[in-house]
């Protein structure tokens, strides 16, 4: 476009001061609401139950870096929804799962959460992966009083009236984990991970455990989320010559990980990684010949023994093909769409009160085993299993827990943890 | 001290690993003055390039070498497709080419998730790159010798083009001075397009070699592509020994840091580094003597 | 017709038409959670009108836009979290996130944050002055072109992975959980509206602002240093100095939105100012039209606005579409939408398309 020289500032400046002027007028014009600790008006669910379907929402990213693990979980979401409505669906209405892209970005879970709870009025919404989304969701769920189901194992320190937390808290994976450890004789460790908030708070408790019991620590490594650069970190690990490493790393960090540790000529004999990040999955991208041998913490893997998981697997091969595989938050996901249909039976109503009120007890005979609604703090009891990586790319438990551990997130039940600081 | 003379070779791998990444767009935008943002694109088809050829191949010995002139041919022709297409009609417009190379790069990243999926690939490490050797005392991964030999190679390949050959020779005459070069009678069209496909082929050849020690997955090429061009800034425009010192001496201060830091804020450091750099040499390390005011 | 928009005329009943249809029209047609989401679009909006004038006008081209945005976030994120903790402890509580990392004494950082006054002025100053030393240290030593977009974007990478180091700002995960804002409890939906007014007001003043510097001798300095930057120098002005105010400007602007989206979208994380949000920001500017001063906020808004439609239809679509809405529009159409008269005349009268380049 041409540009004809115009020197008129003053016009300009006029035009602010009536914008201006317009804020003042708007801010009048609007009645302004509540202020703090003053009580507003609670959001009205607008659910609708009067036909045959009940629709839910499931909330994971197909786009983006995440999009590799959560389209997984949903796979699981839609197979447990299937399953249900072919026995009948929940209360005699029909499953509808109505699936949002979460992109990878908090941002984005923020924004589709409260879209799905104002907008398609759902009963519940199953989803969100990282704890970035799940934080990010959170207020919108206590806002606007709806319910979350979240199939993840995270870092604990969280319970809210709002969210089902179906995944392991850290006393049903990092502690076992640990206990695993000390149980074969390993007196230090070395700890690596990537630098968010999950291994800051795994390895925090790490450290307070390691103190009360007489490991020691020799070195604690945080790489950028997505770093591949690790030669630095392996050469120090080489060095220290810990008993073990703990492994906190995320994503692909991990392939480039292994890797470096298997060129320097490290093995699972000499000094065992333990990882809490990476299942059935994730072996294949960073290879069996880098990895076999090494130990996993979770709560599920496919090749874990019972009727149940026999079922899920077999269901879930029929329906998305003979290659896939089955992981823990797939099988947490699965777990958390049958405990929320039970509450809702045990309730007799699709209302988010009635469903808080009587999810205490709430129990699903799941893959992994009896899984229990804790009704203290929406986590549920789960049985803690350690995994072996073998030659077939797969996880086989060498240990197990006693039956399910009863969720602990804020970690109350042990004594070595009250003091428990996780920034530096 | 097992650390730092450990350190001293991780200070060299990671330049050389740098070096691979930035070679070629030291000869895209350090000759051209083109900024590819989908150069870290033509990383990830090397990697994948790899990959598949891993899978027809069967023997990752025999794949590895193979796929490396396969990489090159692959890298370079998406290079040559991108500038006959695109950035040709843009040469006066740099700042563009660097949005349109970058939404370029965004489509490839999803054609990579939509063809091999999002989950990373495994491409196996042949056996005589297995394990490492044992130099003044600390264990050197096999692995990351191969790809420093393979820097050298590049570069010294590199050199000797642009040094001994005719398609060289007119290489240098644009950069040094494109209208004089034309007036000689070179087609600078047909030079940069060569140019360009040399480029992007060694980002090809950097994929490959890249899945040796990293992972093959949709977004691998994002994670190298900013570092590379830190080191054609640092290193300054259009010389070859710039990018080749630069990378080193990056890769060093990079893990000197981490060793002394996290590796967070070595990152953070190297970037400090690099800008208080540019105000005492704007130029870069070393700069090629033209006529234009880049 | 656009002599008509260029007259006083033209200006006042612009902005007379823009302030209706956010202050009547909007509010009027959308549900609370739509009315919610556009006031999030107009907070990419206010951004884009400052690159518009760096990147449009000034020709720098700003790939680091996201740390400024996210300087302005996190800033008024640590006071909405300061209110809160004051809220439920008294003065001088920690915040609810760092309680539970185990931090019992608040980071002297921190302190100054409780009041709402330092905040502001922080929001305002600290973004600028950063802008004003990082465009003195390049702008002086003539960096610039792609040498300066590189480095732009290299401290967008470089600010987010120092924010995710940083446990007592919340690390990866960001701020969250906020609860008022200034005193007002922000999940009241009358507050939320009055949100959204704010945002629509602040949009109009910084287009206001920029229409005021585009049309003072500034302004016309500024389209003289990005287009024959040497000449202008020869002159005797102060081509890097010109620079550094659009540059300052751009950043301020940035801060502010990012200020607003924090109690809009309840959420700041470093993801969503690393290097690929800080590019994305540019997408609106160049489709709307770099150049103009409309051109950035209607190509942000249907930017914004075409994700979120077509993500809940087909999530994969929209990066092709991202990516090919980059190349077509910047390679074919470098003046944007707002461009298109202005090609179909020049086509209608046979001049060549190339001339199309007086806008870029």
């Amino acid at each position: 476009m041409p540009h004809r020289p115009e020197h008129r500032p003053r016009r300009a400046a006029r035009a602010i001061a009536a914008t201006a002027a317009l804020i003042v007028t708007a801010g009048a014009a609007a009645a302004c609401g509540a202020r703090a600790g003053e009580e507003t008006d609670a959001f009205e669910p607008c659910l609708d139950t009067s036909g045959d379907t009940v629709k839910v929402g499931a909330l994971n990213s197909q786009s983006g870096t995440m999009a590799i693990s959560e389209t997984t979980v949903l796979d699981a979401i839609l197979l447990a929804a299937d399953q249900i409505n072919a026995a009948g669906g929940v209360l005699g209405k029909q499953i509808e799962v109505i699936d949002e892209d979460g992109a990878s970005e908090p941002v984005v879970f923020a924004e589709k959460a409260e879209k799905l709870i104002r907008e398609d009025c759902v009963a519940a919404v199953f989803g969100g992966w990282t704890s970035a989304s799940r934080k990010a969701m959170l207020p919108v769920f206590e806002d606007y009083d709806s319910l979350l189901y979240y199939p993840v194992q995270y870092e604990g320190l969280e319970a809210s009236e709002n969210i089902f937390y179906t995944g392991a808290t850290t006393n049903q994976q990092i502690i076992p984990a640990l206990d695993y450890l000390a149980e074969t004789g390993v007196e230090s460790l070395y700890l690596v991970g990537s630098d968010y908030v999950f291994p800051r708070t795994a390895n925090a408790i790490i450290n307070a455990y390691a103190e009360a019991h007489g490991i020691e620590i020799l070195g604690e490594d945080y790489v950028p989320l997505g770093s591949t650069e690790f030669s630095t970190i392996v050469n120090q690990v080489s060095a220290a010559g810990a008993d073990a490493v703990f492994n906190t790393l995320n994503g692909d960090s991990n392939v480039a990980f292994f890797r470096e540790y298997a060129n320097v000529g490290l093995t699972a004999e000499q000094m065992p990684v333990m990882s809490v990040s990476i299942a059935e999955e994730e072996v294949g991208g960073i290879g069996v010949e880098n990895i076999v041998g090494q130990l996993a913490a979770w709560n599920y893997y496919q090749t874990v023994e019972s009727e149940a998981n026999a079922a899920f697997v077999e269901a879930f091969k029929a329906e998305y093909g003979a290659d896939r595989v089955t992981s823990d938050p797939m099988e947490a996901a699965y777990n958390a769409v049958h405990l929320w249909a039970a509450t809702v039976e045990k309730a007799a109503s699709f209302a988010v009160d009635d469903v808080q009120e009587a999810a205490g007890g709430v129990s699903f005979e799941g893959p992994e085993g009896t899984v229990v609604i804790d009704g203290e703090n929406n986590h549920v009891s789960k049985t803690a299993r350690i995994g072996e990586i073998r030659s077939d790319g797969l996880l086989y438990t060498v240990w197990e827990s006693e039956g399910p551990i009863e969720p602990d997130p804020f970690l109350d039940g042990y004594e070595w943890a009250a003091d428990l600081a996780v920034a530096e | 001290m097992d650390i730092l003379v450990g350190q001293l070779f991780t200070g060299l791998s990671t330049g050389s690993i740098l070096l691979l990444a930035a070679l070629g767009l030291s000869l895209t935008f350090g000759q051209m003055g083109v900024v590819n943002m989908a150069h870290g694109e033509f990383i990830m088809a090397g990697c994948y390039t790899a990959y598949v050829t891993q899978q027809v191949v069967g023997g990752a010995g025999v794949s590895l070498l193979i796929a490396l002139p396969i990489g090159f041919a692959v890298g370079g022709a998406m290079g040559l497709i991108l500038e006959v297409l695109l950035i040709r009609r843009l040469y006066h417009r740099p700042l563009d080419t660097l949005l349109v190379t970058f939404g370029v790069g965004l489509i490839l990243q999803q054609v990579a998730r939509d063809v091999f999926g999002a989950p990373a690939v495994n491409v196996t490490v042949p056996q005589f790159l297995r394990g490492g050797v044992e130099i003044l005392g600390t264990t050197v991964p096999k692995t990351r010798l191969f790809i420093m030999a393979l820097a050298v190679v590049a570069v010294a390949a590199l050199a000797l083009v642009l040094r001994f050959t005719p398609a060289g020779r007119r290489i240098r005459a644009v950069v040094g001075n494109r209208d004089l070069a034309e007036t000689a009678g070179i087609s600078s069209r047909a030079v940069d397009a060569g140019t360009f496909f040399i480029g992007s082929g060694l980002a090809g050849v950097a994929g490959v070699a890249l899945t040796l020690i990293g992972s093959t997955s949709p977004t691998t090429g994002q994670s190298y592509l900013v570092d590379a061009f830190l080191v054609v800034v640092a290193g300054g425009l259009g010389r070859i020994k710039g990018a080749v010192v630069a990378a080193v001496a990056l890769g060093a201060l990079q893990s000197v840091f981490e060793t002394y830091s996290t590796a967070s804020l070595a990152k953070v450091g190297v970037f400090v580094v690099i800008v208080v750099f540019l105000q005492l040499r704007p130029q870069g390390l070393f700069t090629l003597r033209t006529r234009s005011l880049a | 017709m656009s002599k008509f928009w260029e007259s006083r005329l033209g200006v006042w009943s612009g902005f007379a038409a823009a302030a209706a249809v956010l202050f009547g029209l909007a509010p009027l047609l959308l549900s609370g959670f739509r009315l919610g989401l556009f006031a999030q679009f107009i907070c990419y909006a206010i951004v884009a009108v400052g690159i518009g004038l760096a990147w449009g006008r000034g020709g720098m081209l700003t790939l680091g836009q996201g740390v400024f945005f996210g300087m302005g976030a996190y800033l008024m994120a640590m006071h909405l979290k300061m209110a809160d903790a004051e809220f439920r402890g008294g003065p001088g509580a920690v915040p609810d996130f760092m309680e539970l990392a185990g931090v019992r004494e608040l980071p002297a950082y921190w302190v100054p944050f409780a009041s709402p006054v330092f905040t502001i002025a922080a929001i305002v100053l600290l973004p600028t002055g950063l802008a004003v030393l990082l465009g003195l240290a390049v702008f002086k030593r003539r960096v610039k072109g792609a040498y300066f977009a590189i480095l732009s974007q290299a401290l967008a990478g470089a600010f987010a992975i120092f924010l995710i180091g940083q446990q007592s700002l919340g690390g990866f995960n960001g701020l969250s959980y906020f609860r008022y804002f200034f005193g007002f409890t922000l999940n009241d939906p009358v507050n939320q509206r009055m949100l959204y007014f704010i945002t629509a007001a602040a949009l109009l003043v910084v287009v206001a602002a920029s229409l005021q510097l585009r049309r003072s001798r500034y302004g016309e300095l500024l389209v003289a240093v990005r287009d024959a930057e040497e000449r202008v120098r020869f002159l005797g002005y102060d081509a890097a100095g010109v620079k550094v105010v659009a540059y300052a400007v751009a950043a301020l602007f940035a801060s502010i939105a990012g200020a607003l989206f924090v109690p809009v979208v309840g959420i700041i994380s470093p993801a969503s100012i690393g290097i690929v949000p800080s590019i994305m920001f540019l997408l609106g500017v160049a489709i709307g039209g770099r150049g103009t001063l409309i051109g950035p906020v209607v190509g942000a808004l249907a930017v914004a606005f075409a994700q979120t439609a077509l993500s809940e239809q087909f999530p994969s679509a929209w990066t092709y579409a991202q990516g090919l809405l980059f190349v077509c529009v910047i390679a074919l159409l470098p003046g944007g939408i707002a461009s298109i008269p202005a090609v179909a005349g020049r086509i209608r009268v046979k001049h060549r398309p190339e001339a199309v380049e007086a806008t870029t």
